[in-house]
């Protein structure tokens, strides 16, 4: 019954009816004229299918209530921004956005990308730099707890452990010289 | 370095010796990436904005590959100097309009350009010459790994590098072929092209991406997807859409040879008449009669040294180039007169065509 198809637009019949195969996936997208010419769909200028699939996924009217995650929720805690902002512009507010909205971007990730896991190149360095400079911020508490509560010769341990991460983290790749005067390290625990 | 002597140096773009390829023009690689930590710039309190400007800025400036650049804030630059680098395809409408905190660094020869605070923290593009999948890919994953070494990337296990807009989550990876395709075009199979190369989950768009139309027959196709495949398996996927282009649009060019060789020769012809004789010329006229001239050289009808002046000429036909090389404002009328006798100029002393190849005629 193809009249009963409405445009994922705006709402209104759809009278174009578009279909991508992805990797063997379906996507299928539904809009009246006006839409169609307007996002250039006859044009061979060109459209992108992702950026209809992206808007229609915003407009819960037309794709029915699971996608309505978006409605209404709780602000990302370190930027403020909420799921009507999404809907609004397609953009997120900041890089833990998703972690805040995962629930909101899964769905929508299946009908945009070829997969939903990275596949791809992973940034090694930095990823190092950073789990040294959480162990420093980690190994600190520690020594800050060990002389609290009076466990010095722990405490000793952990001040050279500490010096040794700060250095690493100050130079990841390890090409500085060794400092002189410094004790050579101890064996790894 | 500044931009007015970015402009006078030799570029990738329009003086390159290597573009030999027929119907590729140029290939393009952009990433996306963001700082851990910072709102995306859309979303940015401009005391934030300037904070990741300045440290991007800073990165780029220590990085090996960024030694003697232009690196500057969008507001730094003139109006004109933003449009001639959009029609250099160095920096993007977008980031040329932005009234807010953003910078752009570009290498001296032009294969290298990153613009700062546009929708993304960082959109660092690499552009070629010809068919240059490979090449572009090494080269910006050099400068992407070692940018890495100074700024923390916004990264997730399973996101991959986490972007403002999600369609380019993932490898935030963009790659794109610039193609001259005027046989498709004048046989009408462009529609068909389009359609086809969609449901391989590629986009075709006009010569200044999304919204622009596509004069002088040339589209840009790109990689629609970025997530759920290494960087490697979409290069290797667009590169067998583009070498199937490419080869359509050769049969197509045979087939109109075959059909009606004089009414495809009588275009060439008018379009050299007109480029060696004008007055008055837009620039979306000069880009379709330099388009056919492009296409008299693949057929071998005009001496192969022209290419480089078509090719050049593409860049430097369009409305700030033109402006530029008046060197103050310009009424549209005034600027078609300008452009139309630096044509003539150039056109001058390019041999009329020879058909003789082709003796079907």
């Amino acid at each position: 019954m193809p009249s009963s198809l409405k445009c994922d637009l705006c709402g209104k019949p759809a009278t174009v009816h578009l279909t991508q195969i992805v990797n063997g996936k379906m996507h299928k997208v539904d809009l009246c004229e006006a839409c169609a010419q307007a996002k250039g769909v006859t044009d061979p200028g060109g459209f992108s299918l992702a950026d209809l699939l992206l808007k229609a996924s915003l407009n819960p009217e037309a794709v029915g209530a699971e996608s309505s995650v978006a409605a209404q929720g709780a602000a990302c805690p370190a930027c403020g921004f909420t799921p009507s902002d999404f809907k609004k512009q397609g953009r997120f507010g900041c890089p833990r956005c998703y972690q805040t909205f995962a629930g909101m971007v899964a769905p929508m990730l299946e009908n945009m990308h070829k997969g939903v896991r990275h596949a791809g190149k992973i940034p090694e360095k930095a990823l190092r730099r950073r789990s040294l400079v959480e162990r420093v911020a980690e190994l600190e508490a520690a020594l800050a707890e060990s002389i609290k509560t009076e466990r010095y010769e722990d405490a000793a341990r952990l001040r050279d452990e500490l010096a040794r991460a700060r250095r690493e983290a100050a130079d990841p790749g390890g090409n500085a010289e060794p400092e002189l005067g410094t004790s050579p390290a101890a064996p790894r625990r | 370095m500044k931009v007015s002597a970015l402009l006078a140096t030799p570029s990738e773009l329009t003086d390159t010796a290597s573009s030999k390829c027929a119907v590729v023009l140029m290939t393009r690689i952009r990433l996306a990436r963001n700082l851990a930590g910072q709102p995306f710039p859309g979303w940015c309190r401009e005391a934030q904005r300037e904070e990741v400007l300045a440290r991007c800025r800073e990165a780029l400036a220590a990085s090996a590959p960024m030694k003697r650049s232009v690196n500057s804030a969008v507001g730094e630059l003139s109006e004109l100097e933003r449009q001639i680098l959009v029609e250099r395809h160095l920096i993007s409408r977008e980031l040329a309009g932005t009234k807010h905190a953003a910078g752009l660094v570009i290498n001296r020869d032009q294969t290298v350009s990153v613009m700062i605070n546009e929708e993304d923290h960082l959109r660092i593009q690499v552009l070629r010459a010809g068919f240059q999948l490979k090449k572009a890919w090494t080269q910006i994953d050099g400068l992407d790994t070692e940018l890495e070494e100074r700024l923390d990337y916004a990264f997730d296990p399973a996101f991959g590098y986490l972007t403002a807009c999600p369609t380019n989550l993932g490898t935030g990876m963009r790659a794109s072929a610039m193609m001259h395709l005027p046989a498709l075009v004048i046989s009408s199979q462009m529609e068909k092209v389009v359609r086809a190369v969609n449901q391989l989950g590629m986009v075709v768009r006009g010569l200044f991406g999304e919204g622009s139309d596509a004069s002088g027959s040339i589209f840009q196709i790109s990689n629609q997807t970025t997530l759920g495949e290494s960087e490697e398996a979409i290069l290797k996927r667009l590169g067998s859409v583009l070498q199937s282009i490419v080869e359509h649009e050769l049969n197509a060019r045979e087939k109109l040879l075959e059909a009606d060789a004089s009414k495809l020769f009588d275009k060439i012809g008018r379009a050299y008449g007109i480029l060696q004789n004008c007055h008055q010329l837009s620039s979306s006229e000069a880009m379709n009669l330099l388009s056919l001239l492009r296409l008299g050289i693949d057929l071998g009808l005009f001496p192969e040294p022209t290419r480089a002046l078509t090719d050049r000429l593409f860049i430097e036909a369009q409305p700030g180039h033109i402006q530029v090389a008046a060197k103050n404002d310009l009424e549209p009328a005034h600027r078609d007169a300008l452009r139309a006798e630096r044509i003539r100029q150039e056109f001058a002393n390019v041999a009329r065509p020879d058909f003789s190849l082709h003796p079907k005629t």
